[in-house]
């Protein structure tokens, strides 16, 4: 399966100068961009590694091109994405957030069920591959 | 001034008969509103004959402390200061008949917090009065005093997204068609491939409450079966609006417990349980975490013709108070009314912090909304993948693009129509930030989509020709027009 977080994920993906033009748009907007990775994508694991600090005073594209690649090569097999934050009073939150790195194999998730009283179901979602210890989930 | 329309002194003003409303002080075209004012513009019609100061005045009158005779219990009050005050009567552009009446209340006269007080003053006895042929509530001004009153929208534009991990594109969602006679499981199936395909949200229809076909209960559990199968499928957070409308309030409170049980991420009611429901669910939402979905119905009943009812501007302010999250807003190309400019001054209103004075949208009064969360526009009703350019260009991002038939009436079936529908957005979306002119090249965008997309391919020819291309009954009143320099 395909993890379909993100603004781009139906698209094919990206190339490099692809993830430039829309980096350049968010910095244009007046946006800070950060690099995050995880080798845990479910759905709620909304706090993904930091690749350094958001990028707040960046004008150019192409650096954080650069710091996404350093990236990939410790962490090339693992999920990475890009932030866009808005400080904007009103807003103060992600603005973009697109998957621009992802495992060669993508197991999926886990969906259990606990049946309770009332014909309920208590259900939950595991990554497959959350089985493993964080580290070598993804190789 | 004309002399019938001064204020009379004391004595003359309060002795017993009958007086016209403007001599009764309904009338003052001196009068500066008060910050703390509530402003109302009204579009009157008088009946042949009638002075449209004095219908003004009327309007005033009827609408705060006034009756058809002079009363002396008026001078146990501080009448002066509960008298609603027209101070501006101008002829609208277009027709004769028709005036705006500029209308102030002292904000004394309403209890904080409460729509159901507002409107019984704003639109209350006075839209059935005699001397008026038609009457129609255009705009309303809220004074930041009275708007912190209000709880707003449960949970907003920016805490949605959050909760749903969904950014930088229109959220994306169906209505389960038929409306009507689906079975509870056979409704999760639809529920369940329309996600999986590529939705974020389902929805249940406005009518869809519990009835023989299918109840409330086995629906909630159907869909929340496809709701984590689609999450498990895709890695997304899913969601349907599971509507809780029902003919008590117990009822609803108790259908929105069990919605919460299962985990659903939303809920909705409909504009028919009435302002005062709909404050009550706004509160359960705030205290519960959940997304609260409003569907206009019946809003036409009275929104539609420009003469007669209630702008849906102002409805859209009194749901903003009174604490939606989503509201039907217009489409602008779909299937129901909506012109362009008049759908813009809607989706300013339940988006903007603060709006401004625009006549060519329609919206005639500066508000500042005062933190109040913002409300996600829902654009809902024959719209399709083909039209994506220009749904992006009129109604922008923060709005759930709703494509019922559009998404179930695809040929390769519903996860097809989910799909084609997603990767039209998508693709419009990196071709806008891209800087391509979207809304010109908006078919070749499409086209070089669908090249990698079979579903998509197949949705852009079989709907290629439909529009809904009709006059509309709601235009505003004002067109900018060019300057030659």
């Amino acid at each position: 399966m395909r993890v379909t977080q993100g603004t781009f994920s139906f698209l094919p993906d990206f190339t490099d100068q692809q993830i430039h033009e829309q980096v350049q748009y968010c910095i244009d907007n007046g946006w800070a961009v950060s690099i995050e990775y995880t080798d845990d994508p479910h759905p709620r694991n909304t706090y993904w590694e930091m690749w350094g600090h958001p990028m707040f005073d960046n004008p150019d594209a192409a650096a954080v091109v650069y710091e996404l690649n350093e990236c990939r090569k410790v962490y090339g097999s693992y999920y990475i994405r890009i932030i866009a934050f808005d400080s904007s009073p009103g807003w103060e939150s992600i603005r973009l957030s697109f998957i621009v790195n992802r495992p060669s194999e993508e197991p999926g998730f886990k969906l259990s069920r606990t049946e309770v009283k009332g014909r309920n179901i208590q259900y939950s979602i595991t990554p497959y591959s959350s089985d493993k210890p964080q580290g070598s989930r993804y190789k | 001034m004309p002399d019938g329309d001064k204020k009379l002194d004391a004595k003359a003003r309060y002795s017993a008969g009958v007086l016209e409303y403007k001599k009764m002080g309904y009338w003052e075209p001196d009068y500066l509103p008060k910050d703390t004012d509530v402003i109302a513009l009204f579009r009157i019609t008088p009946q042949d004959g009638v002075d449209p100061i004095e219908a003004a005045a009327a309007v005033a009158g009827e609408s705060s402390t006034a009756t058809w005779t002079v009363v002396w219990t008026d001078r146990l009050t501080a009448c002066e200061k509960y008298r609603a005050k027209a101070y501006r009567v101008d002829p609208t552009p277009n027709n004769p008949n028709e005036y705006f009446a500029y209308i102030a209340y002292e904000l004394d006269l309403f209890e904080p917090g409460s729509i159901a007080n507002l409107t019984a003053s704003i639109i209350g006895n006075v839209f059935g009065f005699k001397p008026l042929k038609a009457l129609r509530l255009e705009d309303m001004r809220l004074p930041v005093a009275y708007v912190k009153t209000f709880q707003g929208p449960a949970t907003g534009i920016v805490v949605e997204r959050e909760r749903l991990n969904c950014y930088g594109r229109p959220l994306l969602g169906a209505t389960v068609k038929p409306k009507l006679g689906l079975s509870g499981r056979n409704y999760g199936r639809v529920v369940y491939e329309a996600l999986k395909g590529g939705l974020d949200f389902t929805k249940d229809d406005e009518n869809i409450n519990s009835q023989p076909f299918m109840h409330w209960r086995d629906r909630f559990l159907y869909c929340m079966e496809a709701v984590n199968r689609a999450s498990a499928a895709t890695g997304e957070v899913k969601g349907t609006y599971l509507n809780v409308t029902a003919g008590t309030m117990e009822e609803m409170y108790k259908r929105a417990e069990f919605a919460k049980e299962l985990g659903s991420v939303i809920i909705m009611i409909d504009l028919v349980i009435g302002y005062t429901a709909i404050q009550s669910m706004a509160k359960w939402a705030r205290d519960n975490d959940m997304i609260l979905h409003l569907h206009r119905a019946g809003h036409g009943t009275y929104t539609r013709q420009k003469s007669h009812g209630v702008s849906f501007r102002v409805i859209a302010k009194w749901m903003r108070l009174a604490g939606v999250d989503h509201i039907h807003a217009g489409t602008v190309v779909g299937k129901l009314e909506g012109d362009p400019a008049t759908t813009k001054g809607y989706y300013d209103i339940c988006r903007e912090e603060q709006n401004s004075v625009s006549l060519e949208t329609g919206v005639f009064f500066d508000q500042d909304w005062a933190s109040l969360n913002k409300v996600m526009p829902v654009a809902s009703g024959g719209i399709h993948a083909g039209q994506m350019h220009q749904l992006i260009h009129y109604l922008g991002e923060d709005v759930v693009l709703q494509f019922g038939g559009g998404t179930i009436g695809h040929p390769q079936g519903i996860a097809a129509g989910a799909t084609a529908n997603r990767v039209a957005l998508e693709a419009m979306v990196y071709a806008r930030n891209a800087g391509r002119d979207y809304l010109a090249e908006g078919p070749t965008i499409l086209a070089e989509a669908a090249k990698t997309c079979t579903p998509l391919r197949e949705a852009l020819d079989i709907w290629k020709d439909v529009t809904f291309d009709y006059a509309s009954t709601d235009a505003p009143d004002f067109v900018p027009t060019t300057s030659v320099s």
